[in-house]
């Protein structure tokens, strides 16, 4: 199993992390890419994304969400890098990527770690906007449903 | 001994710091007692801790429920629900 889970201000290259986990061997890799919402007229006005982390706490939160993943699907090997500070519209915020011998695997353990990052992993998203006000992000319901589900489904049996 | 207690995001802002040692009385025994006499000292504490719907902790770097016990803890953080991915 080969893990590589990054908390970092920098942007990253999705086609060199993609390569790393084509080479494991595997017969599928997935990813997901989190991008800063740009355009649109709910986002008047919208001049960055401010993302602020715990030092310490975040990377080990990280670790967990992937140790979670690794144990439920059989893994070749994951990527998961969460960038902090900001970021403007378009810009990269996260990379799940998942290489497994089969796309079930891959695509599942991908949409898990990236449910499960949202509730999991501290981080808080403030939206500035151009007139210099700012509004903290709130956690949905929907977001903290989807990732409650994945523990319904592994009390249930199945990953 | 004292407890480093971190703030993150608007419980940051509202407090105007990210983090103090506290040495809070021996009654103090859970994290919503910590909450409850943090907002007792007013202003902006009282207004970051107003809905406890809101808030959510971790003790030593590990998410913890607000019932949890501070006995031995030594960073407690106090925090919105988190809004990464």
């Amino acid at each position: 199993m080969s893990n590589r889970v990054l908390v970092q201000a920098a942007d990253f290259d999705i086609g060199h992390e993609l390569a790393r986990l084509e080479a494991l061997g595997g017969g599928g890799v997935a990813s997901f890419t989190g991008v800063v919402r740009g355009g649109g007229d709910e986002n008047g006005g919208f001049a960055a994304l401010h993302l602020e982390a715990y030092p310490g706490m975040t990377q080990r939160a990280l670790d967990d969400v992937a140790a979670q993943a690794q144990a439920r699907w059989p893994l070749l090997g994951l990527t998961l890098i969460h960038r902090f500070g900001t970021l403007f519209a378009g810009d990269r915020i996260v990379l799940v990527a998942t290489a497994a011998r089969h796309r079930g695997a891959a695509l599942d353990a991908c949409a898990f770690l990236i449910d499960w990052t949202k509730t999991r992993a501290p981080f808080w998203k403030q939206e500035r906007f151009s007139d210099g006000t700012a509004r903290w992000i709130e956690q949905t319901a929907a977001d903290a449903s989807t990732a409650a589900d994945w523990d319904a489904s592994a009390e249930h049996g199945r990953p | 001994m004292g407890i480093a207690i971190l703030y993150f995001a608007w419980v940051r802002e509202a407090i105007g710091r990210d983090g103090e040692t506290i040495d809070p009385p021996a009654d103090v025994r859970d994290v919503a007692a910590l909450i409850d006499w943090l907002a007792a000292r007013g202003g902006g504490y009282a207004e970051a801790f107003a809905d406890r719907a809101r808030l959510r902790c971790a003790i030593d770097q590990r998410f913890a429920p607000l019932d949890a016990p501070i006995e031995g803890a030594t960073e407690i953080a106090l925090f919105p629900p988190v809004t990464g991915g």
